[in-house]
């Protein structure tokens, strides 16, 4: 019995052992963001520091809609997915019709497992024929490396070697074009190419969270800081700003965008089966392509759909006031209970009371009126009850010409 | 001559749970115990100056807090404190840690395997889900599937509501975990070795299996569904060893009127026309009481400590052939100074978490192979342990308390009892181990103590030294533990019950055979019981 220790761990494995040291890592734009965090307000975002707010969430959140925000996208799970077979296993494993995926490409999709439950939503990037690169917000290697069973295609993590920047509001295309990435203007919505920066390649693709004129950004980990700077550089007159999350979360939810395990829980994370939710269930039913062929959950989402049996439906809702009803109760005729807000905001933008809600149906699908929202604000150690009236409204809250506008504007 | 209204026999955590609930309820209790302190399998014991060893059970997660709250455990000196994760050590000079936090957890995974790092998160929603299944059933008696009682009827439609609001992958999966071994079920997870050795280990503590052996999923299970403070399947240190929460729970009892007579070994039960009247003491002193609960396991008490004569055919059949196998031992170490361990950073948490060198599943089967042989393991699996890295109380400054559970151990070495000279090769067995990854180990140590199967039976009575009084495999669980029939507490003579692991939910320093035990002899004299706290939500 001699296992005495005499082989020696690869070295990337022994120099890997020193993380426990750094329990939330900085992502390769640290540096410049240590550097403007006056509040320290940190969250853990996948295990990395991030932060809530730099200096003031609210000023941030105006520098979104009025000049540009640089929010860091690093810890955002990222996979290179690549081969010949790489079109067909993804049209296999997402929902989405990814034939028509065309390169230079960006479509927002979800899968599901076997049963049809969401395991999360992301954006698939088209790089070329044969190169994609999926982004979510969970974890998903070892789905995604079972699905590739008979597929020639190969799935590597990227998460840590790619570093990913959005730039979002008016004045976001100016500062692109003004820091010289010649072509930027061609790119119209869900659009991407590759530019040259620092010596290598870096992907610019129209795109954001925040239903605004906005680029996201993804460069290789090393050049992160040289991009950073120079966009910064580019953009000191046209206000350009960085952003933390509670800023861009209330963008979103103008934008009306859902939130993985915030608006639904994926199906990985659901401990108790009752949260489990079909695409159909969490407003993502018509990514659902029944003419494209199998893919994973197809059969279970059918069955669901032709035997009535989805429960939930998820709505967007304008209720009353001004008060956010965030996690309040949803009632119908002001008694009985059905669903919950996810997350609501008043909304400067829309000069609302906006909200994102899961209602059982046939509440907020067949039946939409005499719904009712219980808001608990807590004001000086009391809660201030509040019955107000919701209406279910339709998605995006807010919907900006610049986002859209082809060539984009300069503000 | 008096009579106590309950006499418990064996001062356990699950004697004394049981007996302070029954006192509680306004019975004179009286708590006989044959070794001079109590604590059966949970005490803390100064066997050399200035170092107290947690000498049985060493860590602390099942222990059930309702128990705790109930008898007012913290305010008799109880404290549980939990710790890091653990480690084990690999044959390459590398180790694999389990870290609490998520993100380095996943990143201490990714260390060998990227897949399996982004696995774990489906891996701990399953066992999180059949944990959950099962953990309200703790604290109930299971029913008896024979009986028509309202409440046993009631008992199982609970039961068979709970199974059918699972959904039908869920059902699947729980079948499969009450049924598999713990190696098939992470073989569905995970793909690399060590991560599959990592989690393995849960499933043959203290039990007479490999992990390729069907039923070890479900052993897994039991070592997952305990807290601390509402950190579910979080494990602790009590505070001054485990004893500590035997020490609490006397105190508690005595506070409240109970008496204990430590010392005091039954020889027998004393029964007279089927019904028990009392123990009569080694020495032949008899003693009166109403009612008479063994804290000893299902064979001892029915074995040893009640005459065949008085017992049904079926029964004694089926104790006899209770599964109750020696599979483990224990050896405690006192040490002049903290072990190195070169292949852990300095700063490294694990030093204050559970180590293990058994990288492999392959490994922990050939150590089970040796066992079936009737040998201890030549290589054998450590669950190892420095609690005073985190409690000062139990060795000075500087000294350490090391705590080694050593599997594998038979019960008897190639069909005869264990030797002197046997417990010296198991010990050397363990050192060596430990040595190979901390050189200079063994100038460190300044006591030992050594405990085959063959001491624990001794000293604690556990038959054949198994920790759980008896398997935890499905054929022993529920209305099946101890045996089929007597599933309630109860046994086959008038005054007779049982409170002890080999009950119905087993083992693990729970407490809850020992609390659920008091609520049926209440139930049986019709006293209240509101001092008992129902079961926690699980919500």
């Amino acid at each position: 019995m001699n296992h005495h220790p005499t082989v020696q761990p690869s070295t990337d494995r022994a120099i890997a052992q020193s993380h426990f040291r750094t329990l939330r890592l900085g992502t390769p734009f640290q540096p410049r963001i240590d550097a403007l965090a006056l509040k320290n307000d940190w969250y853990n975002w996948a295990g990395y520091r991030a932060p809530h707010s730099l200096w003031d969430e609210e000023l941030e959140y105006f520098s979104i809609r009025s000049q540009a925000a640089l929010f860091d996208i690093s810890p955002m799970t990222k996979y290179r997915i690549e081969g010949p077979d790489a079109e067909a296993y993804l049209d296999r494993v997402t929902l989405r019709d990814v034939t028509r995926l065309k390169p230079g490409r960006v479509h927002y999709t979800a899968w599901c497992d076997d049963e049809g439950f969401v395991l999360d939503d992301g954006t698939l990037f088209r790089l070329s024929p044969t190169r994609f690169r999926l982004c979510s917000q969970e974890r998903h290697l070892p789905w995604l490396l079972d699905s590739a069973f008979r597929f020639e295609v190969s799935v590597e993590e990227e998460t840590e070697a790619v570093a990913g920047l959005a730039l979002q509001g008016p004045t976001s295309f100016a500062i692109l074009r003004d820091a010289g990435f010649v072509g930027v203007e061609r790119l119209k919505v869900f659009d991407l190419a590759e530019f040259a920066h620092d010596g290598a390649t870096l992907t610019i693709s129209r795109t954001g969270f925040t239903g605004d004129l906005g680029y996201e950004l993804f460069v290789p980990a090393g050049k992160a800081l040289s991009l950073w700077d120079r966009l910064m550089a580019a953009g000191e007159l046209r206000g350009i700003r960085a952003i933390g999350y509670t800023a861009l979360n209330r963008a979103r939810l103008e934008a009306g965008l859902i939130v993985a395990n915030a608006d639904f829980t994926t199906a990985v994370h659901a401990v108790r089966a009752n949260r489990l939710r079909m695409p159909d269930e969490i407003g993502l039913g018509l990514m659902v392509d029944p003419e494209k062929g199998h893919f994973n959950g197809r059969r279970a989402i059918l069955e669901a759909r032709a035997s009535k049996k989805l429960r939930h439906v998820l709505v967007g809702l304008e209720i009353e006031g001004n008060i956010p009803a965030e996690h309040a109760i949803v009632y119908y005729r002001k008694s009985q209970e059905v669903g919950l807000v996810s997350s609501a905001m008043w909304s400067p933008m829309a000069k609302r009371n906006i909200a994102i809600a899961s209602l059982q149906r046939p509440y907020g699908d067949t039946i939409v009126d005499d719904l009712w929202v219980e808001i608990y604000a807590m004001r000086e150690l009391q809660y201030q009850k509040l019955m107000k009236r919701a209406k279910v409204v339709p998605r995006p809250f807010i919907k900006l010409d610049r986002r859209t506008a082809n060539p984009p504007a300069d503000f | 001559m008096k009579a106590w209204d309950a006499i418990v026999i064996g001062g356990g955590h699950n004697g004394l749970v049981n007996a302070c609930y029954l006192q509680r309820a306004g019975l004179d209790v009286l708590v006989v115990e044959k070794n001079d302190w109590v604590g059966g399998a949970a005490t803390s014991r100064e066997l050399t100056p200035g170092f107290l060893y947690s000498n049985c059970s060493y860590v602390c997660s099942l222990f059930r807090p309702e128990i705790m709250r109930d008898l007012e455990l913290p305010r008799f000196g109880l404290q549980v404190i939990s710790y890091e994760g653990g480690a084990v050590f690999t044959r390459d000079g590398d180790y694999l840690a389990n870290y609490r936090d998520h993100d380095a957890h996943r990143r201490e995974f990714a260390r060998f395997s990227k897949r399996d790092a982004e696995a774990y998160d489906r891996y701990s929603r399953d066992v999180t889900r059949q944990c959950r299944f099962i953990q309200p059933l703790l604290m109930r008696t299971a029913p008896d599937p024979t009986s028509f009682k309202p409440r046993d009827l009631g008992e199982l439609l609970y039961l068979g509501r709970k199974f059918a609001g699972l959904t039908a992958e869920e059902m699947a999966l729980t079948l499969r975990f009450w049924t598999m071994s713990i190696s098939d079920f992470l073989d569905e997870y995970f793909e690399t070795d060590v991560i599959k050795a990592n989690f393995a280990l849960s499933g043959i503590i203290g039990t007479a299996l490999g992990p390729m052996s069907p039923g070890t999923a479900y052993v897994l299970l039991h070592h997952y569904m305990g807290e601390v403070d509402g950190s579910v399947g979080a494990w602790g240190y009590a505070r001054g060893g485990m004893g500590a929460v035997t020490k609490a729970l006397a105190a508690s009892f005595k506070a409240s009127g109970g008496t204990i007579r430590t010392g005091a070994e039954v020889d027998h039960v004393l029964i007279r026309n089927g019904k028990a009247k009392g123990v009569v003491l080694a020495g032949g002193e008899e003693v009166y009481g109403k009612l008479v609960i063994s804290n000893a396991d299902v064979k001892r008490t029915f074995l040893k400590l009640v005459e065949e004569k008085e017992l049904p055919d079926i029964f004694l059949r089926r104790v006899r052939n209770f599964k109750i196998r020696g599979s483990s031992g224990k050896v405690n170490i006192a040490l002049d100074s903290l072990p190195e361990f070169p292949a852990l950073p300095k700063d490294s948490p694990v030093y204050r978490a559970d180590m293990h060198f058994t990288d492999s599943i392959e490994r922990m089967e050939r150590a089970y192979d040796d066992w079936k042989a009737g040998r201890w393991s030549a290589d054998p699996f450590l669950d190892m342990m420095i609690p005073t890295t985190l409690d000062p109380t139990m060795a000075p400054p500087g000294k350490h308390f090391m705590s080694c559970f050593v599997q594998y151990a038979p019960p008897r070495i190639e069909g005869r009892d264990w030797t002197g000279a046997d417990r010296d090769g198991f010990a050397e067995s363990v050192i060596a181990q430990i040595d190979e990854y901390s050189p200079g180990f063994r100038d460190r140590i300044v006591h030992m103590e050594v405990r085959t199967p063959r001491e624990i039976e001794a000293e604690v009575g556990l038959t054949e030294g198994n920790i759980f009084q008896g398997e935890l495999t499905f054929d022993q669980l529920l209305f099946n533990r101890p045996v089929p029939g007597y599933a309630q507490y109860r046994s086959p003579l008038s005054g007779l019950y049982m409170c002890g692991s080999s009950t119905h939910p087993g083992g693990g320093v729970m407490g809850a055979p020992g609390r659920n035990a008091a609520a049926e002899i209440l139930r049986d004299l019709a006293k209240p019981t509101l001092h008992m706290s129902p079961a926690h939500d699980v919500i």
